[in-house]
């Protein structure tokens, strides 16, 4: 199912927690919304569910206007981050909730809702524990629980609310893979809400990131991570040293660093290089000076940690066989091959 | 920004409006019916005849001395339980030991007793034919249908209150800030002075206030205990019986007026209290 | 770095025994355990578990037939059938509009909710015996609510209504306040994800937020019940107070001990504080089996 929101915009008190979003999500596809705290991404994802409504805007699923609908209406699947598990109920009477509440026409026989609900237990991969209570769960098998329920009702849309982000970080990286694995089993459109960059690059089709209540970008992980397309999305994806400086005729300069600028016009500027983006500089190249404080390998790569003038601090990132070149240095000289720059 | 939403949703943890309305009328008509009615008939059943006769019911020589002795048995049965729940929740509080649950139920027994049983049991022991019976008829000695008995029955009743607001108040607290005293150099009772008793000064202004509520409008336990001599061991309750019992009914409700205003005084400072320590709750 | 030349073998001084670890171990070096603890228990046995062991002792001087014969006489039985059953009743009651009260105080916003909140405490703190006058005076035939009860020919004062009446005033607070802090402490995230799976707002009700609630509902309504099952100055003046009909147990008490039978009014007394005591049980049977879920 598609879903559009159009020019939503929600404020707590004076607080504006959605200042005009657009976003169209594809159908079948697994999309993050990347943002630091505050950005607004969890206010989206609830007005999505329909647990929150706009001040203005429209939600449309698949054309059709939802903006009003209650979540109840809405044929959602919601996992929150808390899990908002039924304690009182077995994990097989939290999973097979929403097919019991249905209008009884709508509800499928005894035999029908136990089989559903063993088949959403094999698919998170907790057959064994129909009959236990969420008190007797870890927070993965809990989270696991929380996933079946919402996919037990065949939802069009499944929404996750920071689902990871109660769990230690081993869980985290086997349920991603699960939530990669489900999604691609069942190919229900997914939107999973997320503040770190790397989950959601990870996992997602697409990544939609938002700042204070507007989103700055939205495309693929490679797109978002090196096609930046505001200072902002430079600086919260991927490492990256930030510098102040000025752009004049396509170059920007800061101090001894320099990178060329394409299409940017004139004026103070900010530019992000990524540690790739950094090369030594031969003799008689321009470049400037860097104190080495670090080299690190990491598998086929080395790490230089440095210091340039003025006091930045910048990562690089070199491949190995330069080892010999930066052995026992104090000092290097480095240029800029590539670098983001906007306009400030 | 445009205009206001044209429909207005409810939220999904949010009550329909026609429920919320039902709701909020049949516990308003309840409370109504079952709180209020009974509190403004005791003043308007004390009022009936004019402040005038009221007031001469509360200044009559039998009334004022059951209002001295109501007084006189707070004043000593909340101190009793203030010192006993400070001592109780400082041993519960800041060491461990075993059956300290057990301990805590021992405690609160008297709430779980009939105030009746409660008087009869100072009866058994202290009565005419009771275990001290005889030793005490030697020795012209009256506890039971005296005023000791009653105070012995009113502190039985209101002998938790004080502990127990003081012992989850100070379990919450825990020790730490006792032991930097100590290790300081303080000694144990400058401590408490000066390093619990500020920590815990609203819970036990708390308990007093219902200790003393109690302990002032105790009947039944009294009732028992006390042998209804008009003039020297009636106690306010007790003297609001025995004008009811007479047909003397703007009497009777003119000093249960009295007791009705120092509960609904009580009430006040409770919520004061409340808002003051939010964890405070009249532990039932 | 210089050396230190030993002399000897180390002498190791002995002064007297190692201290032996106390018996019951301390939580830390705070003093006046010994004190407090010994006070605790000195008050608790003197005020407390003596007297109490009274009333078993002075019954057990009857022997195991002749305490049947003093605590399950036909009056005593009626006693208590009516105490429980009024207690129980009213308990119920309070049950029902103890949610609702619980519901609009915890969930709603309404003028003078903190004035509502305040009163609910007042049975507890208002003496009994101004209730048990007012009550009385209240339903009596010529009362203000009796008069339009006797309208509908219904009598609630001086039988068995009248201690219902008393009963339910008195037990209101127990299930309004256990009840409170429970669903403070509801998150809201549970109801949406019913709401989010398809519940209707009364599926939400009946099967996600009531069922999370019955633990601290069945120890609420315990509570009003054994506290109603004691009760004496609010329930005499409106109870009539005939033997065989509307006699309370507690006054059955008084009564024997009016007439010097303290054999008789221990045996019914110990028939009542183990009922007590069985509640207790019952409440904390209660909370352990919540602890399950939690």
């Amino acid at each position: 199912m598609a879903i559009t929101a159009r020019d939503i915009h929600k404020s707590y008190g004076r607080y504006p927690a959605l200042n005009g979003v657009s976003l169209e999500i594809r159908p079948g596809e697994l999309l993050a919304l990347l943002g630091p705290s505050g950005s607004g991404k969890t206010t989206l994802l609830r007005t999505i569910a329909g647990l929150e409504f706009p001040e203005s805007g429209q939600v449309l699923f698949d054309g059709e206007d939802v903006t009003w609908a209650g979540a109840a209406d809405r044929k959602v699947g919601f996992v929150f981050q808390q899990y908002a598990l039924f304690k009182h109920m077995t994990v097989a009477r939290n999973v097979a909730f929403g097919l019991d509440v249905r209008k009884r026409r709508d509800r499928p026989d005894k035999a029908a809702v136990a089989k559903r609900v063993q088949d959403l237990l094999e698919l998170v991969e907790l057959g064994d524990l129909a009959k236990r209570f969420p008190s007797q769960l870890s927070g993965g098998q809990r989270q696991r629980v929380a996933l079946a329920r919402a996919l037990a009702v065949d939802p069009a849309v499944l929404l996750l609310d920071e689902p990871f982000g109660a769990l230690d970080a081993a869980v985290r990286k086997s349920l991603r893979r699960e939530l990669r694995r489900i999604h691609d089993a069942t190919g229900v459109t997914t939107v999973f809400v997320t503040h770190d960059q790397e989950e959601a690059l990870e996992l997602a089709d697409r990544v939609a990131i938002l700042n204070q209540g507007r989103i700055e970008q939205v495309g693929d992980p490679v797109e978002v991570s090196e096609r930046p397309a505001s200072a902002f999305v430079a600086g919260f994806v991927g490492e990256g040293a930030r510098f102040e400086g000025v752009v004049e005729a396509e170059l920007f300069q800061s101090g001894p660093v320099t990178a060329s600028a394409p299409g940017r016009k004139a004026g103070p500027a900010q530019a992000f290089v990524r540690p790739h983006q950094f090369a030594l500089a031969q003799a008689g190249e321009p470049g400037f000076e860097v104190k080495v404080d670090r080299i690190v390998a990491h598998g086929p790569i080395l790490r230089l940690e440095a210091t340039a003038e003025g006091g930045r601090q910048l990562d690089a990132a070199f491949p190995r066989d330069l080892a010999a070149h930066l052995a026992g240095r104090e000092r290097l000289r480095l240029q800029v091959k590539g670098a983001h720059v906007f306009s400030v | 920004m445009s205009g206001a939403a044209t429909k207005k949703a409810v939220l999904a943890t949010q009550d329909p409006p026609w429920v919320k309305a039902v709701v909020l009328t049949t516990v308003l008509l309840f409370l109504g019916l079952v709180l209020l009615l009974p509190v403004a008939a005791v003043f308007a059943q004390a009022l009936k005849q004019g402040l005038g006769p009221a007031l001469e019911a509360i200044r009559e020589p039998d009334a004022l001395s059951s209002i001295r002795l109501t007084l006189m048995t707070a004043a000593i049965a909340v101190p009793f339980n203030l010192l006993f729940g400070v001592c109780a929740a400082w041993a519960v509080a800041k060491f461990d030991f075993p059956g300290k649950a057990f301990l805590i139920t021992l405690i609160d027994l008297p709430f779980s007793v009939s105030p009746v049983v409660a008087g009869l049991i100072y009866v058994l022991v202290f009565g005419a034919q009771g275990w001290f019976g005889t030793w005490l008829t030697e020795h012209d000695i009256h506890i039971v249908f005296a005023v000791p008995g009653i105070i012995l029955a009113t502190i039985f009743v209101t002998f938790p209150f004080v502990a127990r607001e003081l012992i989850p108040l100070m379990q919450e607290q825990g020790v730490s800030e006792e032991e930097a005293a100590l290790s300081m150099g303080a000694s144990g009772l400058t401590t408490f002075w000066k390093v619990t008793a500020p920590n815990i000064r609203w819970g036990l202004l708390y308990g007093v206030l219902l200790c003393n509520a109690r302990a002032m409008g105790e009947f039944g336990a009294v009732s028992v205990v006390s042998g209804r001599i008009r003039g020297l061991t009636n106690t306010m309750p007790l003297h609001v019986e025995i004008l009811y019992n007479e047909y003397n009914y703007v009497g009777a409700f003119a000093v249960a007026a009295l007791l009705c205003l120092l509960a609904l005084v009580t009430l006040v400072l409770k919520t004061l209290l409340e808002m003051l320590q939010p964890d405070l709750r009249a532990r039932h | 770095m210089t050396v230190i030349e030993s002399a000897g073998p180390l002498q190791v001084e002995r002064r007297g025994t190692v201290p032996r670890r106390p018996f019951l171990r301390r939580r830390s070096a705070i003093p006046g355990f010994a004190v407090t603890l010994g006070v605790t228990l000195a008050v608790l046995s003197l005020i407390v578990l003596i007297p109490l062991s009274a009333v078993a002792i002075k019954a057990s001087g009857l022997g195991f037939t002749g305490f049947f014969r003093e605590a399950f006489t036909e009056r005593a039985l009626h006693a208590y059938a009516l105490s429980f059953g009024a207690s129980l009743l009213a308990a119920t009651v309070n049950g029902v509009f103890g949610v609702l009260t619980a519901w609009a105080l915890v969930r709603y916003d309404f003028p003078g909710k903190a004035v509502v909140g305040a009163l609910v405490d007042l049975p507890f703190a208002l003496p009994t015996a101004v209730a048990g006058i007012s009550l009385a005076t209240l339903y009596a035939p010529n009362g203000l609510i009796g008069a339009a009860l006797a309208q509908l020919h219904i009598k609630a004062a001086y039988n068995p209504t009248g201690v219902a009446i008393a009963l339910t005033f008195i037990g209101l607070p127990f299930v309004v306040r256990t009840l409170e802090p429970v669903m403070r402490d509801l998150s809201a995230e549970v109801e949406e994800a019913a709401a989010s799976l398809g519940a209707s707002r009364w599926q939400t009700i009946t099967r996600v937020v009531l069922p999370s609630l019955a633990p601290a509902w069945l120890t609420g309504v315990t509570l009003a019940f054994a506290r109603a099952v004691g009760e004496y100055g609010s329930v005499i003046f409106i109870a009539g107070n005939r033997p065989f009909k509307s006699e309370i147990a507690p006054l059955l008490i008084v009564i024997q001990l009016e007439q010097f039978n303290y054999r008789g009014a221990a045996a019914i007394a110990l028939t009542l504080l183990m009922v007590s005591f069985l509640m207790l049980l019952a409440i904390n049977a209660v909370q352990a089996w919540t602890r399950r879920y939690q």
